[in-house]
C-alpha cells in the first residue's frame, strides 16, 4: 500500500466529471438500526447482478442493501473513457449519500474499486468477495482459461468471460446463459489499470475488512485470496465448489449468510 | 453506543475550585462547538476510540454556518469562496449534484448530513455554553458548563483533553474613528448585515475590502441607490473562474507540479492583466504587495460593478462627522448606512490567559500548526485557521493528528513527548509566504505548506 498522502493538489485540481449512476435498494420493513450494505459489482456487471439474490436476503435479515452499477455499466450513464479513479469515486459519492455510515461490499474487480474508495471514505467495514487486484498472475490466469475472451482486452476491447469462468456447473444452464448474456464492459483505461495492479492508498478510519472467495474460482486464483487477506490482516474466508460470481450461482446463500454472520458479530462494525 | 455520553456521577475524591464536586470523565476528550471544525473533531476522534462529551451553546449543529445560530455571521447570498473539491472534508464529499461554488445552505445541510452520517448528534450536549476550562492534575482539564444564557447551575467535568473548536468569526472588530459617536447615520458591522433589503434605496459605504466587504460592495451596488466601497490599499480581486475552471483548481494543478512561488505570481499577474485588467484604470488604488502575499479575494463581480458606475472605490476613512464621511484623500461623502466588513477577533474567554501564553490578550495564542499549545499536550484548537482554500480539509487533519497524539501518548509515550518537546521548539511557526503583518493575517496559511507541514507530523509521530 502506498503511504498517507493528505495534500492532493492533482485529484482537488482535476475532480472526477459527475456521471449518472444507477442505485438499487431493498430495504428492511422496519428498521433495526443496522448499518446499511453498499454493494459494488465487478468489471462486466450492473447492480443486477446483487439484485438477484443478495440485496433481498440481506433486507431480510433486516440490512437496507444498495446495489450500484459503476459508470458504463447497467443503467448508469455511459463512461468508455471511466478510470479506476472515476468508479471509486462513484463508490464514494454513492457512500457519502446513505443516511449512515456504510460497509462497502466489492465483487471482482469490484473489490478493487472499494480498497480505492476506502481510502475517501471511512466505511464501517468493508467485504472483499472474490477480489480481482490485478497484475499479471490473474491476466495469465485468464488468458489460459479464455484466450479468444481475454486477448481482444489486452488491445483496449472488450473483455468477455464465459460461463466456465463465473459459474459452477451446479448452476442451470438456462440461468448461466441469461447472466452472461448481461455483461457489459468496463473502460479500457480502468482494464488496462488492472494490469499495473494498481496500489490503493492506506485505508481511513481503519474499517474491519473480510476477504472470500472460492478455492476453485477460475478467474482469481486461491493464491491472490490469500494475499489480499493478508494485505489487510486476516486469512480468506472460503466456499469450495462455486465460482467467481458468488452472488449469482447456485449456492448464493452461503456466502451472504456468511457476511451477514460476520457483521452481526464484528464489534467494530456496529 | 457505549456509556460515553451519560454523564458519570459525581466522584466525591475530586475536588475541584471551591469544593464544588467534579464528575471524572475517564478518557472521554472534551469538544468545545459543534460547528464544522467540532463536527469533525468528533467523528474522528470516536474513529480512534475515545469517548467524546462536546458541548455547543447554539441548539444545532454547523457552527458559523448556520444561519439560525446569533452569532452567525452569514448573510443570505453568502456562497463559497474556495471550490467543492478544496471545501469538503477529505472522506465525506459534497454530492456530484452540487455547483462548484455552494450556497451556504447548502453547506449547512451539508454539515446536518455529516453529523447524522456518522451517527455525532448523541455526543453533542446543545444549548450548554462552556464557563471555564482549567488544567487539573495529570494533564487533565476541568471543563465548567451550564446551559446557555447563563440559567441553571455550573457543572464540572474532568476530563483526559480538550479540543476547542469555537471558532474565530463571531467577534466583531471594529476599527476606532474619530467622531464615530457623533455620527448620525447608522452603522453596522458585516457580523449584522443579513439581507440586501436592508440596504434598498440608501446611501451605504462600505468599509474593508475582504471577502465580505467586497460581497457587501456587490450587493450593495444592486439595491442601493449610491454605494462608496472604502479600502486601506489596493488588492488583486481574482475572478473566481478563470480558463473556464474554478480558479482554485488552476492554481492547485500548478502547485501539483511544483511551479515556484515566483513564477506562480507572474502567471498569476499576467492572467489577471489579460482577464480583469488595469484596476487603476476603475479608481481602484494600485495594490501595495504581490499576489499571494495577503489573503486572497475572490470575487468575480467587483471590478464588473466598478466598471458600471454602480461601486464607488475611495480611500481610507479619516474620521465621521454627524451626516458626513471625511476621506483620507480630503473628500466628504454623505453616506446613511455605514457597514463595517472590518472582520473579527478571537476569543477564548473560558480560558485563563496564562494557558495560551498570550500575553498581549489580544487573542493570538501562539501555537504549533496553529493547533498545539506548548506546556499542555492535551489541549488543541482546531480550525483557528485562515487559509487560502477550504478550511474544512484542514480541520480534518489538524483533529487526526490530535487524535493520534492522544493515542501515542497511551501506547508510545516516548513518541508522544517527542511529539510535545517538538510543539515547543516550534511554536508560532507559520506557513505561508511572506504575509502582510495586520491582524488580518495572524492565522494565514497557505493550503499546501500547512498540509505538508500536518503530513510531516503525522508520519513522524507513526515512524518505527
Amino acid at each position: 500500500m502506498s503511504e498517507l498522502r493528505i495534500m492532493r493538489g492533482r485529484e482537488w485540481a482535476r475532480p472526477v466529471r459527475p456521471a449518472r449512476r444507477e442505485v438499487l435498494s431493498a430495504v428492511p420493513e422496519v428498521e433495526e438500526g443496522r448499518p446499511p450494505l453498499l454493494f459494488v459489482p465487478g468489471f462486466g456487471h450492473g447492480a443486477w447482478a446483487f439484485a438477484e439474490h443478495w440485496l433481498g436476503h440481506a433486507a431480510s435479515r433486516g440490512f437496507p442493501a444498495f446495489a450500484m452499477s459503476l459508470r458504463g455499466h447497467g443503467a448508469s450513464e455511459p463512461a468508455p473513457e471511466a478510470t479506476l479513479r472515476a468508479y471509486a469515486h462513484d463508490v464514494v459519492q454513492v457512500a457519502a449519500g446513505l443516511p449512515r455510515q456504510a460497509v462497502l461490499v466489492g465483487h471482482g474487480a469490484g473489490a478493487l474499486v472499494v480498497a480505492h474508495a476506502l481510502a475517501r471514505y471511512p466505511a464501517r467495514g468493508a467485504v472483499l468477495v472474490a477480489p480481482v487486484f490485478g497484475g499479471w498472475g490473474v491476466l495469465g490466469a485468464a488468458l489460459r482459461r479464455n484466450p479468444a475472451g481475454t486477448l481482444p482486452a489486452v488491445f483496449g476491447g472488450p473483455l468477455r468471460l464465459n460461463r466456465g469462468q463465473l459459474f459452477s456447473r451446479e448452476l442451470p444452464d438456462e440461468e448461466a446463459r441469461r447472466y452472461v448474456g448481461r455483461l457489459g464492459r468496463a473502460g479500457r483505461r480502468a482494464q488496462w489499470a488492472l494490469l499495473g495492479e494498481p496500489a490503493a492508498e492506506p485505508a481511513v478510519g481503519a474499517p474491519p475488512v473480510l476477504v472470500m472467495g472460492s478455492p476453485d474460482d477460475r478467474v482469481v486464483p486461491s493464491s491472490t485470496l490469500t494475499r489480499v487477506a493478508r494485505r489487510y490482516g486476516s486469512a480468506p474466508l472460503l466456499f469450495p465448489g462455486m465460482g467467481h460470481d458468488l452472488m449469482l450461482d447456485a449456492r448464493w446463500v452461503e456466502p451472504i449468510d456468511a457476511i451477514l454472520d460476520w457483521l452481526e458479530k464484528e464489534p467494530a462494525a456496529h | 453506543m457505549s456509556t460515553s455520553t451519560d454523564h458519570g456521577r459525581p466522584d466525591p475524591s475530586a475536588q475541584g475550585r471551591d469544593a464544588a464536586p467534579v464528575s471524572d470523565r475517564g478518557d472521554t476528550v472534551c469538544v468545545i462547538g459543534a460547528g464544522a471544525s467540532g463536527l469533525t473533531a468528533i467523528k474522528n476522534l470516536r474513529e480512534h476510540g475515545f469517548g467524546v462529551d462536546c458541548y455547543e451553546r447554539e441548539t444545532g449543529v454547523g457552527g458559523a454556518w448556520n444561519w439560525r445560530h446569533d452569532r452567525s455571521p452569514v448573510y443570505a447570498s453568502t456562497h463559497l469562496l474556495s471550490s467543492k473539491p478544496f471545501t469538503q472534508f477529505p472522506d465525506f464529499p459534497m454530492p456530484d449534484s452540487w455547483p462548484d461554488y455552494p450556497h451556504h445552505s447548502q453547506l449547512l445541510s451539508y454539515f446536518e448530513r455529516y453529523a447524522d452520517h456518522f451517527d455525532l448528534r448523541s455526543h453533542i450536549w446543545f444549548g450548554t455554553e462552556v464557563v471555564r476550562v482549567e488544567p487539573a492534575e495529570g494533564d487533565r482539564w476541568d471543563v465548567t458548563t451550564r446551559s446557555t444564557g447563563g440559567y441553571g447551575p455550573e457543572r464540572t467535568s474532568r476530563y483526559a483533553a480538550v479540543l476547542i473548536a469555537n471558532g474565530h468569526n463571531w467577534s466583531p472588530k471594529l476599527p476606532r474613528y474619530e467622531g464615530l459617536e457623533e455620527f448620525r447615520g447608522e452603522i453596522m458591522h458585516a457580523s449584522s448585515y443579513k439581507d440586501p433589503a436592508q440596504l434598498r434605496g440608501k446611501r451605504v459605504l462600505v468599509v474593508g475590502a475582504g471577502n465580505t466587504g467586497c460581497d457587501i460592495a456587490v450587493e450593495a451596488a444592486q439595491q442601493a441607490s449610491r454605494c462608496w466601497h472604502s479600502s486601506r490599499r489596493g488588492y488583486w480581486y481574482a475572478p473566481k473562474y478563470v480558463f473556464g475552471r474554478p480558479a482554485d483548481q488552476v492554481n492547485d494543478a500548478l502547485l501539483a507540479l511544483r511551479v515556484p512561488l515566483r513564477v506562480r505570481q507572474w502567471l498569476y499577474h499576467w492572467t489577471l492583466r489579460l482577464t480583469v485588467g488595469d484596476l487603476t484604470r476603475f479608481g481602484l488604488p494600485k495594490p501595495d504587495h504581490r499576489v499571494y502575499e495577503t489573503h486572497p479575494i475572490a470575487n468575480s463581480q467587483l471590478v464588473y460593478y466598478v466598471g458600471h458606475g454602480a461601486i464607488g472605490p475611495v480611500p481610507d476613512v479619516a474620521r465621521f462627522h454627524p451626516y458626513a464621511v471625511e476621506l483620507t484623500d480630503g473628500r466628504e461623502i454623505d453616506p446613511e448606512v455605514v457597514i463595517f466588513a472590518t472582520g473579527y477577533l478571537p476569543r477564548f474567554e473560558f480560558l485563563g490567559a496564562s494557558v495560551f501564553a498570550d500575553s498581549a490578550g489580544a487573542g493570538r495564542p501562539t501555537l504549533w500548526l496553529n493547533a498545539f499549545t506548548p506546556g499542555h499536550p492535551t489541549l488543541a484548537v482546531a480550525g483557528l485557521l485562515q487559509p487560502d482554500s477550504g478550511m474544512f480539509t484542514l480541520a480534518h487533519w489538524q483533529t487526526v493528528l490530535f487524535a493520534r497524539v492522544l493515542q501515542a501518548r497511551r501506547d508510545r509515550p516516548e513518541r508522544a513527548a517527542a511529539f510535545a518537546q517538538r510543539v515547543r521548539e516550534r511554536a508560532g511557526e507559520r506557513y505561508s509566504g511572506q504575509v502582510k503583518e495586520s491582524s488580518r493575517h495572524w492565522f494565514e496559511v497557505g493550503h499546501a505548506d500547512y498540509l505538508r507541514a500536518v503530513q510531516r507530523a503525522l508520519l513522524d509521530l507513526e515512524a518505527k
